[in-house]
């Protein structure tokens, strides 16, 4: 079992990560991740049945870059605010410095003339490792249950 | 003919007698909807429901729609591949809740009527009744209480489906051209399945429809795209149609991130974007000619999509008036190499739900829907690249959309 104080080393990392995508301070999104990570978005129904194809697939640090830019600068799209909810956090096994973890994530959408619905509910399964003192993720795939997408997705999950 | 409100005003009356104005009414009429369902969807054409690698072995069954109706795909014993409706021919119930799988027959939970995998009713319970007590009249012949059955046609590993008996036949339906470019897809090379996508935009079907059949968006709209060249109007390309304007394909070859005097108005050509990890764009030629994308739009609501190595079936669902669903099922080649699979799920950033490229399109229908719905009087304007209906060898046109209505027109007698 982890240890309290990694524990709420990880709680912070996840706590980190919602505020990047909440606040919409994306630039600092990809800066919890290592430099070759693997970060996906995948409907459950590819997961269940081992297709690969993921909604969002990004082999490294600078891809996960190449999207911050692109929401930034390329894509055209509605404003909305997101809200990320990230809970029931459990490390399932530490080897050789390799922890992995789950979370449910529920992700809210707010759109400028609309209600608050729930856009994205999973979970994260996921891969940290340390660097330099600090715990990143090197892998992170959000499977999401609804496979069915209200409209777009336009902020990480 | 068309049918008639209950005042006996038209349907709906069109602007003028071409092509190049669409009255908004289409897109939000509920009557308009339900007669589109019934002669387009239910009618004389072909839909698509599933690839042959999701059903390749006998008792195998995928999920599928045909308009808003639910149907199955299933390969029975024998080999053969079938599609028919989930819903129990006693009371109605679709029986079937699973996407895919592996069954023997067919179960309703309701009353437990069991039908085999090509449909057939094979067995009733308390059929005779129990102690001479209630069961079936004695004239209850199950030959007659089957599900319906739809006609199929499998092009290359491709499965589409019909309800109706006088549906003309596949190759006749697409005429000789477009057959070609499905069939430069389709090339009879097994297929492998790479995964799948769904999405509810909040707009009209047709609207999905037009997308696809405008280039002239493309380089003005998707900066991702015209940023790399990868789809815009200085690229050679064309917009071909078969007779009846109811199927196109865009076609075009890769062009450069710069500017040139002909780009002077796609104000957002971006020079400056480096791709921090260009393996997202990494595409290698495999088709015949040099064409880099297809994109091609069968009548009445498939998109094939040829973008580099990312190849998809974007089927269109309708659900109601101001909304469909566009389902995705990406796939590529069972001799793909690993390299290839890889570079396939890494373009595959640029399309679905949360596409680079894509997501400009889905977010624009969301609003032209809501544009539309309120001024439900007025009509759009399609005249870029004059108003008629012949395929052309550019790309700053509407013609594709043109043909769409042409046809429309004709089918649904507006
Ligand atoms: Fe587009």
């Amino acid at each position: 079992m982890a240890s309290i104080e990694l524990r709420l080393e990880i709680e912070d990392l996840y706590t980190a990560y919602a505020a990047t995508l909440d606040d919409d301070d994306l630039d600092a999104w990809p800066d919890l991740f290592t430099e070759d990570c693997l970060y996906q978005v995948i409907p459950r129904d590819n997961f269940d049945r081992d297709l690969p194809l993921a909604l969002i697939r990004c082999e490294s640090r600078a891809m996960l870059r190449d999207r911050v830019t692109a929401v930034r600068e390329t894509t055209m799209f509605e404003p909305r605010y997101v809200r990320h909810l990230i809970s029931n956090i459990r490390v399932s096994s530490e080897t050789d410095g390799v922890i992995e973890a789950q979370a449910n994530y529920a992700v809210f959408e707010t759109m400028t003339d609309a209600y608050t619905r729930v856009f994205n509910v999973g979970r994260y399964l996921d891969k940290l490792v340390r660097e330099d003192g600090r715990l990143l993720f090197s892998e992170k795939r959000c499977v999401y249950d609804s496979v069915l997408v209200p409209n777009s997705i336009i902020y990480p999950i | 003919m068309s049918v008639s409100h209950a005042d006996n005003a038209p349907l709906v009356t069109w602007p003028n007698d071409g092509y190049d104005r669409i009255p908004y009414q289409i897109y939000t009429d509920p009557e308009v909807y339900r007669q589109e369902l019934e002669t387009i969807f239910y009618g004389d054409s072909w839909g698509f429901v599933a690839l042959e690698v999701e059903v390749p072995n006998a008792g195998d069954f995928k999920s599928a729609w045909i308009g808003e109706r639910p149907v199955i795909v299933t390969r029975a014993e024998d080999g053969s591949v079938n599609v028919i409706a989930n819903r129990c021919a006693h009371r109605g119930v679709k029986f079937c809740h699973k996407d895919s799988g592996n069954a023997e027959n067919f179960t309703c939970p309701y009353h437990q009527w069991m039908y085999d995998l090509k449909g057939n009713l094979l067995g009733v319970p308390f059929r005779r009744g129990i102690d001479g007590q209630g069961g079936m009249p004695k004239d209850f012949d199950r030959a007659n209480h089957g599900l319906d059955k739809l006609q199929v046609h499998c092009e290359n590993g491709a499965i589409f489906a019909s309800f109706s008996e006088t549906v003309e036949p596949f190759a006749g339906f697409l005429g000789p051209e477009m057959l070609g470019y499905f069939n430069r897809v389709f090339d009879g090379r097994e297929l492998t399945l790479l995964g799948y996508s769904r999405q509810l935009i909040p707009g009209n079907w047709k609207l999905m429809m037009e997308n696809l059949k405008d280039p002239y968006h493309a380089s003005l709209l998707h900066i991702f795209l015209i940023t790399f060249g990868l789809f815009r109007a200085d690229n050679q390309s064309s917009v071909a149609m078969d007779d009846t304007g109811r199927h196109a394909c865009l076609i075009s070859k890769r062009g450069e991130q710069k500017h040139t005097d002909k780009t002077r108005d796609m104000k957002r050509l971006w020079e400056d974007f480096n791709l921090q990890d260009p393996r997202i764009l990494d595409p290698v030629p495999e088709f015949p000619g040099d064409a880099t994308v297809v994109m091609q739009t069968l009548w009445p609501s498939l998109i094939i999509q040829q973008q580099s190595n990312t190849l998809a079936m974007r089927q269109i669902v309708p659900r109601g008036p101001g909304r469909h669903e566009l389902r995705w099922t990406y796939f590529g080649y069972a001799d793909d190499d690993e390299e290839m699979t890889r570079r396939r799920l890494r373009q595959a950033n640029l399309m679905g739900p949360a596409g680079l490229v894509s997501v400009d399109d889905s977010e624009v229908l969301k609003v032209s829907q809501d544009g539309i719905e309120p001024f439900e009087e007025a009509a759009a304007v399609a005249e870029m690249g004059g108003r008629e209906t012949e395929s052309q060898d550019h790309m700053v046109t509407e013609v594709g959309v043109r043909g769409f209505y042409k046809y429309y027109r004709q089918v649904m007698g507006l």
